[in-house]
């Protein structure tokens, strides 16, 4: 291996790494607000990328249908959990929230869709259509099971995951897609070729870091976030409701999802099942990260990136397995390092 | 003795009654769902075409999903053996779980017609596997095909970039002699997995040995994958793909980046560009114009083919079986498999096939066409090698 493949399998690992960042960004936040392994993540990915493949082919996407069904379980499963205190007025909020806001988003996928507007709106139109699934399936899923343990609360989840890929092979079908790239621009760098895609990716990563970290340190709503990440009890002493916090992280959550979705749709082709191994990766950052710190998870993903690339070159039959080789060290130091927990509560 | 048989030809006439009533049943596992849906969905789709009716016999099609997994597909297998009580298992869609699947059959006692590749499912022929036959070409067919085009093309470095699964293993187990064969040499071999999001290490490895050539040896739309980033490396030598890519949808995702590429098919893929002399281009054509009239234009994938191949190959040994024996019986699936084995010049939409008690296949040269892909469509290179 010479400098120049070096940085060339830097510099992919850096571009995957961002996707993978994204990825454990999500999972550390939807974990520390409300104790799920949120395993689904990485459909959001697929449901992102293929979304935006089918506006681009001019094509109703699939998730349209999938999303006005979820809005329909949550709009059932919000009712059942305010059946106390049902009045008109409820009524009418959750109706807004869990039936007419997608069967808006719907609509305009529905008038978009043949016209092919142009990438820009077809991506937001795209996220339009995936981040609300956070909340719903949020809603349908894992609000009724908020008292439960981690361990419960792991299993819904990949009951969730196993559900979502069943649907993504119902709607988008066997194959794969990929999309044109958001820039086409590419410029040279030494023996590197730096294309405007990468850029894209890399320089998006850093804004949402940076969004979360103003969300969480300077808005209301993010140290709400952190209080009933903190204390759940407590939270609720203060007159914050946890199930709308869990509700909002699994929203930005979907969002970063749908988000990493069309960021990778250009660099390679994605299927129905791709999300769950890019999901893992990012998992496993977010566990070097102790599912706790931001800027550690963000910081192991772009290492995981750079292990899967130079291992892909070293020896690529064992790719996979060097990189989630590289979860053990690390699982033994955080364990002899820290005392054991009896409560997780 | 003279009671015998006038008590058997009573028994005869009795059972022989109600045959109309007692149709043949054919069990169909096949991956519609799982990591194998793009080769299992075609093939699902081509059973609703077949027909309802085989020698004046009604035919019943029982089709189960085995999801890709090797417990499902053996589960779905007895299942159909026991519980169904079949007369023939069709599936699966691919090699390890056609494997797990033979035992099945040999303990039943049921003539099975695999969907799969690997020639490791008929041979080397023994007692379990007298009881399967196959329908889709075996990788050494291909693998020859690809060697023979590489050594007139004047290629004499190879560089191999495969799934890191079974298919990949195959197809480097079955290239490795032949290319050695025709002294080509093989400057390096790297794996990548299906769902991988980027090949880029493997390319580098790749282009830095220098190879004239490079086969990618993956099915379907992510054997675009190391193509694309190939090219963007500005890898300049020859590309050869496998007969696993042979979908519209691997063009789709593939795009101008596949122009050139030459791989090795079933004559299906080309049906209409092969000569009028082919037998086998009727017959592929009559399953093209029936297919994309169901399911829409341009809408067949060779996957599939196999599917209404197996429903030939059955036709045409049913028939035989029929004299001998009712279905529903271990008479009839024995002679069923008798009938398999003795079929002689039946074409169909991958070749013209000719069984032997060795060789549960029965292709030849016929079986595959060399295939160039040029405008973002499928050639013929030439008609038989």
């Amino acid at each position: 291996m010479d400098a120049t493949i070096l940085l060339l399998l830097l510099q992919d690992g850096v571009v995957n790494g961002a996707i993978y960042a994204l990825i454990a960004l999500s999972l550390v936040l939807v974990f520390t607000v409300t104790r799920v392994i949120l395993i689904p993540q990485g459909e959001f990915v697929a449901y992102g990328a293929l979304t935006l493949a089918s506006l681009e082919a001019g094509t109703l996407p699939g998730t349209v249908p999938l999303l006005l069904g979820l809005g329909g379980l949550a709009f059932l499963a919000d009712c059942a959990e305010a059946r106390h205190t049902l009045d008109g007025r409820t009524l009418l909020r959750l109706a807004l929230r869990d039936l007419a806001l997608p069967a808006l988003v719907a609509a305009a996928a529905w008038f978009l869709a043949p016209a092919k507007p142009g990438l820009l709106i077809e991506i937001l139109v795209t996220l339009a259509i995936v981040t609300p699934m956070g909340g719903f399936l949020h809603a349908v899923a894992f609000r009724p099971l908020a008292q439960a343990s981690v361990l419960v609360l792991l299993i819904a989840s990949v009951g969730v995951h196993l559900a979502l890929t069943g649907l993504g092979l119902v709607f988008f079908g066997a194959e794969g897609s990929r999309t044109p790239p958001l820039s086409e621009a590419s410029f040279p760098a030494g023996p590197l070729l730096v294309s405007g895609q990468s850029l894209w990716m890399i320089g998006l990563t850093l804004a949402i870091i940076l969004g979360l970290w103003l969300f969480f340190s300077r808005t209301l709503l993010g140290k709400a976030l952190i209080a009933t990440a903190v204390n759940r009890l407590g939270a609720r002493l203060m007159g914050i409701a946890p199930s709308l916090a869990g509700r909002l992280s699994f929203s930005v959550a979907a969002f970063i999802g749908a988000l990493s979705g069309v960021l990778i749709a250009p660099l390679t082709t994605v299927y129905y099942d791709t999300g769950f191994l890019i999901g893992l990766k990012g998992f496993v950052a977010a566990i070097i990260g102790g599912l706790a710190s931001y800027p550690a998870a963000a910081a192991a993903a772009i290492l995981v990136g750079i292990i899967e690339s130079v291992a892909s070159f070293e020896a690529s039959a064992f790719k996979e397995v060097i990189v989630f080789m590289a979860i053990i060290p690390v699982l033994l130091w955080r364990s002899l390092r820290s005392a054991p927990i009896e409560d997780e509560e | 003795m003279k009671r015998i048989v006038w008590a058997l030809a009573l028994a005869g006439t009795v059972l022989a009654s109600p045959v109309l009533a007692q149709p043949i049943k054919i069990g169909v596992t096949i991956a519609k769902t799982g990591p194998a849906a793009s080769l299992g969905i075609p093939q699902a789709n081509t059973v609703t075409l077949l027909p309802t009716e085989i020698g004046g016999q009604k035919v019943e099609w029982i089709v189960l999903d085995d999801a890709t997994d090797t417990t499902k597909g053996v589960a779905n297998a007895r299942k159909l053996a026991s519980d169904d009580k079949v007369d023939a298992i069709v599936g699966s869609s691919v090699t390890p779980v056609s494997l797990a699947m033979v035992e099945v059959a040999a303990e039943a006692k049921v003539p099975m017609i695999s969907l799969a590749a690997s020639s490791k499912i008929v041979a080397p022929m023994d007692d379990k596997r007298r009881w399967v036959f196959k329908a889709p070409q075996n990788d050494g067919l291909m693998a020859e095909a690809i060697a023979t085009h590489m050594a007139k093309a004047g290629v004499k470095s190879v560089g191999f970039i495969g799934f890191n699964d079974a298919y990949g293993d195959g197809w480097l187990a079955e290239i490795t002699p032949r290319l050695e064969a025709k002294g080509i040499k093989l400057a390096a071999t790297e794996r990548y997995a299906r769902t991988d999001t980027s090949v880029t290490g493997q390319a580098l490895k790749v282009m830095a040995a220098k190879p004239d050539a490079v086969l990618i040896a993956g099915s379907g739309t992510p054997a675009a994958l190391p193509q694309k980033t190939l090219k963007e490396r500005g890898y300049a030598g020859k590309y050869y793909q496998t007969h696993g890519v042979a979908n519209a949808d691997f063009l789709r995702v593939g795009g101008k980046d596949l122009e050139g590429t030459v791989l090795p098919a079933g004559p299906l893929l080309v049906a209409e560009q092969l000569p009028e002399s082919n037998p086998v281009r009727k017959v592929a054509l009559d399953y093209t114009k029936a297919y994309e009239a169901k399911f829409g234009a341009g809408s067949l994938a060779t996957f599939g083919g196999h599917a209404y191949d197996a429903e030939v190959l059955l036709a045409n040994a049913i028939p035989v079986a029929l004299k001998t024996a009712k279905p529903g019986t271990p008479e009839f699936r024995s002679a069923l498999r008798d009938a398999l084995e003795g079929l002689k010049d039946v074409v169909y939409t991958n070749g013209v096939v000719n069984m032997t008690p060795t060789d549960h296949v029965g292709q030849d040269d016929r079986a595959r066409v060399m295939v160039t892909i040029e405008n973002g469509r499928w050639k013929l290179l030439s008609a038989t090698n």
